[in-house]
């Protein structure tokens, strides 16, 4: 009973956290992976690109419940994701035409192109802090809950209970669709397979007749349809905040590096590597120790390694890490 | 002299403008502008010989801003005798035990064959380390910060003027920076910028959080100035007769005594902030000038000739027997070191250390803006981009509230999306920096004043 009581401690306080936050890091950085290999430059607006398609969501979902729709048991923002992809792509165009385009066909250094983006990103901050200001916002309703504490206590008799949010059940769902479709269609399709050659060798994937225009189109779409959706999930999940996306950033493009740059997959796996260890280095054991050890051994001490004040430090440490000893990340991308 | 007509021109307009805002919104303003311009150029100097001068990205600026503004507290902050009899042994004994361990390390990976065994070991090192460590200053700290935690609460500086901070802050950088580049450096340019920038955010959250070091995000007030303050000026019988000397002529024209004496008060107390405010601009420009003719006589020797050559083509410089590395490692350390002046300037200058203010936007994304502003490679194109985009950056608000009223004045009072604009009038400054940025990179690559290099003609 012990054993069952820490294990089910670990689930609630590390693992199910943990593979909520790792959903939403792996999404955006999926979504800075695909810039990096077929755009070829790292990405600095990705916060705020995020941050943009979940204010359309947020906006929209406020008119929604203005209106009185509402989508049952689930959130009104889930409703509101086509309409706020759709959106987010137009902004991503329209900045592709306007910015991007101009150094891609010019060929500028991938150095030139990150800068731009720094530009892209004061230009895209400055306009959502304009439209709905830098304040907090919670845009979740519905069910808050799938399974209570109390409940689970009492259908299993344990000390420990077991909470699943339906914001944690509604993540990891839609993360692990999303990827399946996107990888099925990076790897079965044909213009996925095109995405591909374009990624690893420009040149000949233009002399064997891959129109770039297309490709670039294609990526602009992935990258908005992943942007939005990983923003709305992080949003609904904790709240709504400009400057904490600009900020969530930094372990986004960790994950992307850790997991290889320009391997979506690397970048799947990567998210789930900064998160569980963010969560599991500055967790607190003591409680988890007081179950399995026997009684004499007790700790009396938190048994946490790091503070959680250091949880962004953790995640760029391993990055340094990893940096270090596998410069092109765990999962072979790119080299350096 | 024709080479310098632009450069002439556009540092005149600058100091014009500057000089209008004093005019037309007032002198303290204008001056604390200026200063905040002058702390911005030293950081672009800094920037500018990284990216300009060796074309290395250091998205890191935030981290040494932040190591200067520590040596600011660490400098001038009087030591606090309760906190060391409290835990002060035993952080001491940290210290020396984190230092031997990297000596142990390092001995070992010079000692030992390449191996896994080494790896393991260098692990089993670090783990031993952190935990001993832990073991040793855990009690120690939570001592340390209980020791009158709304004043102290940490170990305090050495008391002296803050203006040795400034060098100290300098070497703090340095340090740091030496470190960093070893780990970094031999990573391509996008990479670099991506990890410079996540190693500064671990020095930031390093400093807000170790309580027992800089009190953290309780912040820390009261720094001593290197000027004198405006209460002691208020005071001081010359400064009082310089104000009435110059203002003789308007203050004649009052005829009562009393009100004489009011509007002087006054007087005197709009002339005493200034007079601070100038006497730190002094101090400032000083740095500047020293920073401006160092490096200007660096890009223009046989080792600023060096830098150009490794920075336009690595493989070249080379195969020409210069060590690209050694260079790289050692322009980094001086460029961050810069920017730690700065720092510690910064904090001079607000008197105050708020470790939570450093956020990367403000400190890393702002600094590199005005370095591509102004013109990568060439100092005075990069001082001109730190008053340029710091002017904007203070003055978007103003002028964009002006604009927005201008064209809703055909609008209610009441209406609400007029309201909403005015309300989010601060964030203009985002898009102005931002679409000048744009505007910049795509018309001007090179900056408002671009590199110059002269090629003697035989």
């Amino acid at each position: 009973m012990e054993f069952i009581n820490a294990i089910i401690l670990l689930l609630n306080y590390t693992i199910i956290p943990a593979l909520t936050y790792g959903s939403q890091l792996a999404l955006g950085a999926i979504f800075v992976t695909l810039v990096y290999g077929i755009l070829r430059f790292a990405n600095f607006a990705t916060g705020d690109m995020m941050s943009f398609g979940t204010m359309i969501a947020v906006l929209l979902t406020f008119y929604f419940q203005s209106l009185g729709i509402s989508f049952g048991f689930l959130p009104t923002a889930l409703l509101t994701i086509p309409f706020a992809i759709i959106g987010m792509i137009f902004y991503m165009l329209f900045i592709d035409k306007f910015v991007f385009s101009y150094y891609r066909i010019k060929k500028s250094p991938p150095v030139q192109l990150a800068m731009v983006s720094v530009g892209v990103m004061f230009v895209t901050q400055a306009i959502i802090r304009i439209i709905i200001g830098p304040f907090d916002r919670r845009f979740f309703d519905g069910e808050k809950f799938i399974l209570k504490a109390t409940e689970f206590k009492e259908m299993t008799g344990l000390n420990e209970g077991l909470t699943i949010k339906s914001t944690q059940a509604i993540t990891i769902l839609v993360t692990i669709v999303l990827v399946s479709i996107m990888f099925w269609f990076l790897n079965r399709t044909k213009t996925g397979t095109s995405m591909r050659a374009y990624s690893d060798n420009e040149d000949l994937a233009l002399l064997s007749g891959i129109d770039p225009k297309r490709v670039v189109l294609i990526t602009w779409i992935i990258a908005g349809v992943l942007a939005t959706i990983g923003g709305v999930l992080y949003g609904l999940d904790k709240s709504y905040r400009p400057f904490v996306y600009f900020n969530n950033m930094l372990p986004i493009f960790a994950a992307a590096i850790v997991g290889g740059i320009g391997n979506p997959f690397g970048a799947f796996l990567g998210g789930y590597v900064i998160a569980f260890a963010e969560i599991l280095v500055t967790y607190a054991y003591k409680k988890f120790f007081t179950y399995i050890l026997p009684d004499f051994l007790e700790p009396d001490s938190l048994i946490q390694l790091l503070s959680t004040d250091y949880k962004f430090a953790v995640s760029f440490s391993i990055l340094v890490i990893v940096l270090l000893f596998r410069p092109s990340g765990i999962f072979k991308g790119k080299t350096l | 002299m024709k080479q310098y007509k632009n450069v002439i021109a556009a540092y005149t307009i600058m100091i014009l403008l500057i000089i209008s805002v004093g005019v037309l919104q007032s002198w303290s303003i204008a001056l604390t502008i200026l200063n905040y311009c002058l702390i911005s150029a030293v950081m672009t100097i800094g920037a500018n010989i990284q990216w300009g001068y060796a074309g290395l990205i250091n998205f890191g600026i935030m981290g040494y801003t932040a190591l200067g503004g520590l040596a600011a507290v660490l400098v001038n902050t009087p030591p606090v005798k309760e906190a060391w009899k409290a835990g002060g042994m035993e952080m001491i004994i940290s210290l020396i035990l984190i230092i031997l361990g990297v000596y142990l390390i390092q001995f070992i990976l010079r000692k030992l064959v390449k191996s896994k065994k080494r790896n393991y070991l260098i692990a089993l090192i670090i783990i031993i380390g952190f935990l001993v460590v832990r073991y040793i200053s855990g009690p120690a700290i939570e001592n340390i910060e209980a020791v009158d935690p709304a004043k102290t609460g940490f170990l305090g500086g050495l008391g002296l003027p803050i203006i040795f901070s400034w060098i100290v802050g300098g070497l703090f950088a340095a340090g740091i920076a030496f470190v960093v580049g070893k780990i970094a450096l031999g990573l391509r340019a996008d990479y670099l910028a991506i990890a410079t920038l996540l190693i500064a955010e671990i020095i930031v959250s390093v400093i807000k959080h170790e309580d027992w070091l800089s009190r953290g995000v309780k912040n820390v007030i009261g720094l001593k100035r290197p000027v004198p303050y405006e209460v002691d000026l208020q005071n001081t019988s010359w400064f009082i007769n310089l104000v009435e000397k110059f203002h003789s002529k308007k203050l004649q024209l009052i005829s009562s005594l009393s009100e004489k004496q009011d509007i002087l008060n006054q007087l005197v107390i709009d002339a005493s902030s200034v007079y601070v405010k100038l006497c730190l601009a002094g101090l400032f420009l000083t740095v500047v000038i020293i920073l401006l003719i160092l490096t200007q006589k660096a890009l223009y020797s046989p080792w600023g000739r060096k830098m150009r050559a490794i920075r336009d083509n690595e493989v070249a410089a080379n195969a020409m027997g210069k060590n690209v590395v050694k260079e790289h490692l050692l322009i980094f350390i001086l460029g961050s070191a810069i920017v730690g002046i700065a720092g510690a300037m910064m904090v001079t200058n607000d008197g105050l250390f708020t470790p939570g203010s450093y956020r990367p936007m403000r400190y890393t994304f702002v600094i590199w803006v005005m370095v591509i502003v102004g013109g990568t490679g060439n100092n005075f194109g990069a001082i001109l981009g730190g008053f340029v985009v710091w002017f904007l950056w203070v003055e978007a608000a103003p002028i964009a509230l002006f604009f927005i009223n201008f064209f809703t004045s055909h609008l209610e009072e009441t209406n609400s999306f007029k309201a909403h604009l005015i309300e989010s009038a601060a964030y203009f400054r985002f898009l102005l920096v931002g679409i000048g940025l744009l505007i910049i990179m795509r018309y001007r690559p090179k900056g408002l004043i671009p590199e110059k290099i002269n090629i003697k003609k035989i």
